[in-house]
């Protein structure tokens, strides 16, 4: 009986990480930022039907990037894992936190035990209703958590635009107007081309609107919000 | 792909997810616990088991869209049980939901109902058809078929813009999950048929919204007259039926005072015929 060959156990993690993240950064970026009524959220995406940017819940949006057929699975089982709860309990039992750790539970046990890891790296955002802080989560391949502040940026050459946002040292939050602005110019210099209104997938979680906060903007509202 | 904190599943509806993986959220999930209770005289449900009872709601279409009112009361045998029973329901933005039957599966349904089209809407991205979410009723009502033999009714009335076709319509249901498109107006409920009827000798095609309104109102006035489940107007609590108008810029809630000064001239106008 052959042996089989063995590999140890770093070596086998360490190229589940390269293999994710090889496939990862092959996308685009995607950037959430928390301007003056809640979250605004900014992605790369040249196809007009196919988000990456998605409502979960009241005040919760889900954004995806590496590989879609992978994120969307996982953003319609937080749609249905948010429903169950609000439907269990009430409305506002829906949070976050509790969503970003059951993804983030999900994606470690996939990463520890399937052969392939899932190529994916997902941000869970959270806009703060009566004076509460914004949450944001910024989720990676292996399930491991990372809690943001005033941005989040995933998918893509993400550490280069984090960079470049951290340069402009925002310490209060921008209107929506500046902050989409600001993204726009983030993505621009990192792609190093000019972006139309067309490629972008816009939507905000406004803490100002009733029950459902979340919003996408179509090129023509964006069009009208930069021009204003 | 298997998610260790959610089940694989992958079909749009949220009832269907709830009847497969936690079938004791379902209105239905009770069944089996009844059925082992009344197993002996599985028929008599109706009549030894009390639960409140709402009674009657009404749909009437105008030019622009469609007006929902129901009543107040909920009944318990021959008790009130409620007097502030909320029985008209926003479903979504463009659609809303009247009931008549046991109030409490009725509520459940409303509320699975809302997160049904929600869910549908997060899921595909897109809102379903006003036929789509009138179907989807009609299956929650046909899955409640098992409560019905417990005495358990849930009778809905589904009224919704259609955008496509830029009109109101209103849908009723029969016990069975048989689903019917109404295209006038529609009352059910223990008072149904005398509001149906004072509907009947004043309805014209093309209403106004507010002679439409003051219809629906009249209508529930004369239901409550002649019927003892149905409240009419509390004035002395200030408890007035709910209304809501839909159309093709959403869910409008009536305003309680508008409804007050509406049954206000109604009551002078019969009282007036009394002297």
């Amino acid at each position: 009986m052959p042996m089989p060959y063995y590999v140890s156990p770093e070596q086998m993690m360490q190229d589940k990480a390269e293999y994710a993240k090889k496939g990862i950064a092959k996308g685009r970026s995607i950037i959430a930022i928390e301007y003056v009524n809640g979250i605004l959220l900014v992605a790369e995406n040249p196809s007009a039907s196919l988000y990456k940017i998605s409502e979960i819940y009241d005040s919760i949006a889900f954004a995806g990037a590496g590989k879609y057929s992978e994120f969307e699975n996982l953003r319609k089982a937080g749609i249905r894992h948010a429903d169950l709860k609000g439907f269990m309990y009430s409305r506002e039992d829906v949070t976050a936190r509790s969503l970003a750790n059951g993804y983030s539970q999900s994606l470690g046990t996939i990463f520890s035990q399937e052969l392939k890891p899932l190529e994916v790296e997902i941000l869970v955002v959270q806009v703060g209703r009566n004076g509460q802080a914004n949450e944001m989560y910024r989720i990676s391949f292996d399930g491991s958590i990372i809690d943001e502040r005033t941005f989040a940026v995933i998918g893509g050459k993400s550490e280069a635009v984090q960079a470049l946002l951290k340069e402009k040292g925002l310490t209060q939050p921008p209107e929506l107007q500046a902050a989409l602005t600001l993204c726009i110019t983030a993505l621009e210099h990192i792609g190093n081309q000019k972006l139309s209104l067309e490629s972008l997938e816009v939507a905000v979680l406004d803490r100002t609107r009733d029950g459902r906060k979340f919003r996408r903007l179509s090129p023509t509202d964006t069009k009208q919000l930069l021009a204003t | 792909m298997k998610l260790p904190f959610l089940p694989n599943h992958d079909d749009p509806s949220f009832f269907d997810f709830l009847t497969e993986h936690h079938p004791t959220l379902t209105p239905t999930g009770r069944s089996g616990f009844l059925q082992a209770q009344t197993a002996v005289e599985p028929m008599r449900g109706a009549g030894s088991m009390s639960v409140p009872h709402a009674t009657t709601v009404l749909a009437i279409k105008y030019q622009q869209g469609v007006v929902i009112t129901g009543d107040r009361r909920a009944t318990e045998g021959f008790q009130i049980a409620e007097r502030r029973i909320e029985k008209v329901f926003k479903i979504d933005e463009y659609s809303a939901m009247a009931i008549a039957g046991a109030a409490g599966p009725c509520i459940e349904m409303a509320k699975l109902f809302q997160v049904e089209l929600e869910h549908y809407e997060k899921l595909e991205g897109v809102q379903l058809s006003c036929e789509g979410k009138a179907n989807k009723l009609g299956q929650m009502v046909k899955a409640n078929l098992p409560m019905v033999f417990q005495g358990l009714v849930v009778m809905p009335l589904y009224v919704g813009y259609d955008l496509k076709r830029a009109e109101g319509r209103i849908f009723k249901y029969d016990l069975a999950g048989g689903r019917y498109e109404e295209s006038d107006y529609h009352a059910i409920g223990s008072g149904g048929k005398e509001a149906r009827n004072t509907i009947r000798e004043h309805f014209l095609k093309g209403l106004a919204e507010s002679d439409a309104l003051k219809l629906a109102l009249l209508a529930l006035y004369n239901a409550a007259d002649d019927d003892v489940g149905t409240g009419g107007p509390d004035l002395v609590r200030g408890i007035y039926p709910t209304a809501k108008i839909v159309d093709a810029t959403g869910i409008t809630d009536i305003s309680d005072q508008q409804i007050c000064g509406i049954y206000d001239g109604l009551i002078a106008t019969r009282r007036s015929k009394e002297s």
